[in-house]
């Protein structure tokens, strides 16, 4: 197993500097002088300059590069053109909502995807599982904003039950927390949840059709415990794989969440950066999530080696 | 967007000569019902002239958010512009991105796969390239190229095909790698095929099935992923009647006018869900090992 973490700890380290770099980049994507990009048409040289200097433009490219790698490494992700504050600063504030909204959607995922793609499974070709995968289908193809507005304005315009938008902070209490989170975290599972449950549903029935449950079956073990310990166990590997991509999605999906609900989250704050053009962040809020992800995917790779021992001593 | 492809797992066996039958296509409720989705929004798409009511441009002040009524049949929106023509030219956009992005993903995709599976020397290189795109969760990328690039419609299908190519190029070269180890393909070696031969005459077709069926998601996937650029705000540039920008617009304007939300979500949401029933069908037929799903 320790051999085994090491390997994927070190196949994790050339993607984070592919991804460092494809960031580094971005800066140039634009084509031109990213200064002048940055301040638009009307800025005066000597501004353009200004910024050229403060970002370090005024360098040769190696030495940029150079820098770039230097000031990650320290954790630094540079200073916020318009908010007036280190990037990591503005990040920082802006993680409470993005994370507790994440947590709260891959909860929604999770309950709504995984009891309904094994009951279909279980109840293959009869009408409960043919009307779950119809609403699954209609769940991965519905889109998360319009979820979102659908249940503004039905639970919040029409029944005024809850906020239709805004955040209040965890600090001030766990249920006016919730109150706000509810449709959000509603909004980005959902989608998620659906999916899930096409592919637990797939790898049931994969799993299912086994010798080894035919055999269980057969010594005529419960079928309760048929399902948990033989078919579900099984099935639970895969689907580890897709619960990481989940996280993912949901990261993704979590700008455009709080984009619906007016939520001052990380998604937001990229957003607003890219209106302004505000490349520091941009680049900044991209790394950490891109940071963060490929550490869930490690995560999901570590937990998979630990429960498939095939996996660790394979080529793998 | 990685669903589609996590649904179905790379899988190369030499089919038994196929019978290219046109009717268990049409046995198949859902993929015909898909198939007449799409061939209603295409249609809609292509006549958008002739369907429309009103300019979809046009601005009219006193017009302002009119409930839907006999001469807006969908109502207006904030600017008195007709939803209902903008909804059916909404359409042109999302076909037109969907189209780009699916053709730029499967040519780009499959080249880079084939060469990666095919020529070992560059493999790796080529392949941890993909893995750094594929580091970025899809829409998030999306929206630094957008950040980097600008908005405007090519700009669109320029992000939408750099996020999901990687993940094709994944499966083609997956494929290949199955296939190249074959015995036709020696055989193909023997008698003096050249290396180009090979991969166009031996290697491309066992490619065919998953890239049609994974064209038809991404499809699907980049008529979403340009909503939600558009809604975000750095898709299509604003005066572009496109369904996610007037999703974006409706957002301000829910209480006193649902119409603007109701009428280009429930577009975009048939849309879709008529691409993935299509592409489920496709799938079902063109790789039977996945039909009992």
């Amino acid at each position: 197993m320790g051999r085994y973490l090491i390997r994927r700890l070190l196949a994790a380290i050339p993607v984070m500097l592919m991804v460092a770099t494809a960031v580094f980049m971005l800066l140039f994507l634009a084509g031109g002088d990213p200064a002048s990009v940055i301040l638009g048409p009307d800025a005066r040289p000597e501004q353009v300059e200004d910024l050229r200097v403060k970002l370090g433009l005024d360098q040769p490219l190696h030495v940029q590069v150079y820098r770039w790698y230097a000031r990650l490494l320290q954790g630094d992700l540079g200073q916020s053109i318009f908010l007036n504050r280190p990037v990591t600063q503005a990040i920082a504030e802006r993680a409470e909502p993005t994370l507790i909204l994440t947590t709260l959607a891959l909860l929604v995922a999770l309950s709504i995807g995984l009891p309904m793609g094994i009951l279909s499974a279980l109840r293959r070709g009869q009408w409960l599982d043919t009307g779950a995968m119809f609403v699954a289908i209609g769940g991965v193809s519905m889109p998360t904003f319009w979820l979102g507005l659908n249940l503004i304005f039905v639970f919040g315009v029409v029944l005024a039950w809850l906020p239709v938008a805004g955040y209040e902070s965890l600090s001030k209490g766990l249920w006016d927390n919730l109150r706000y989170m509810i449709m959000p975290a509603v909004t980005l599972g959902m989608a998620q949840g659906a999916l899930l449950a096409r592919l637990t549903r797939s790898m049931m029935l994969e799993t299912l059709s086994e010798d080894y449950v035919r055999t269980a079956r057969a010594k005529g073990l419960a079928e309760r415990r048929v399902v948990a310990a033989h078919a579900l166990r099984n099935a639970m590997i895969p689907l580890l794989t897709i619960i990481g991509l989940i996280f993912a999605a949901l990261m993704g999906g979590a700008v455009i969440t709080e984009q619906v609900f007016n939520i001052p989250g990380v998604g937001r704050l990229l957003i607003q950066a890219v209106t302004r053009r505000d490349y520091p962040v941009v680049q900044g809020v991209v790394l950490v999530v891109a940071g963060l992800y490929v550490l869930i995917n490690l995560v999901v790779d570590v937990l998979y080696g630990y429960l498939d021992p095939r996996l660790r001593y394979g080529r793998a | 967007m990685a669903q589609s492809i996590a649904a179905t797992p790379a899988r190369v066996a030499p089919r038994p000569a196929a019978s290219w039958r046109v009717h268990p296509f049409f046995r198949h409720r859902s993929a015909l019902v898909g198939a007449w989705i799409v061939f209603v929004v295409l249609v809609v798409a292509l006549s958008a002239d002739a369907l429309k009511t009103h300019d979809p441009l046009f601005l009219d002040p006193v017009a302002r958010l009119t409930a839907p009524g006999s001469t807006h049949l969908l109502g207006t929106d904030n600017f008195g512009r007709d939803t209902y023509s903008r909804v059916v030219f909404g359409s042109r956009v999302s076909l037109g991105v969907g189209v780009g992005v699916s053709l730029g993903t499967v040519l780009f995709g499959t080249l880079i796969g084939l060469v990666a599976g095919y020529f070992r020397r560059v493999d790796t290189p080529l392949m941890r390239v993909m893995d750094g795109l594929m580091a970025f969760p899809g829409v998030i990328l999306a929206i630094a190229i957008m950040a980097a690039v600008g908005p405007s419609i090519w700009n669109v299908i320029l992000a939408l095909t750099v996020v999901d190519t990687p993940r094709l190029a994944r499966v083609v070269r997956s494929v290949v790698l199955t296939v190249r180890q074959l015995q036709y393909i020696e055989a193909a070696h023997a008698i003096g095929v050249g290396t180009r031969g090979i991969l166009v005459r031996h290697i491309v077709p066992n490619c065919l099935a998953i890239l049609i069926v994974q064209g038809t998601f991404i499809f699907a996937q980049a008529v979403l992923g340009a909503a939600s650029l558009s809604f975000l705000g750095v898709g299509t540039p604003p005066y572009i009647p496109s369904w996610g920008n007037m999703l974006g617009e409706a957002r301000s304007y829910l209480a006193s006018a649902p119409w603007t939300m109701l009428a280009p979500g429930a577009a975009l949401m048939v849309a879709v869900l008529g691409l993935n029933l299509l592409g489920d069908g496709v799938r079902d037929l063109l790789d039977p090992r996945l039909r009992r799903l």
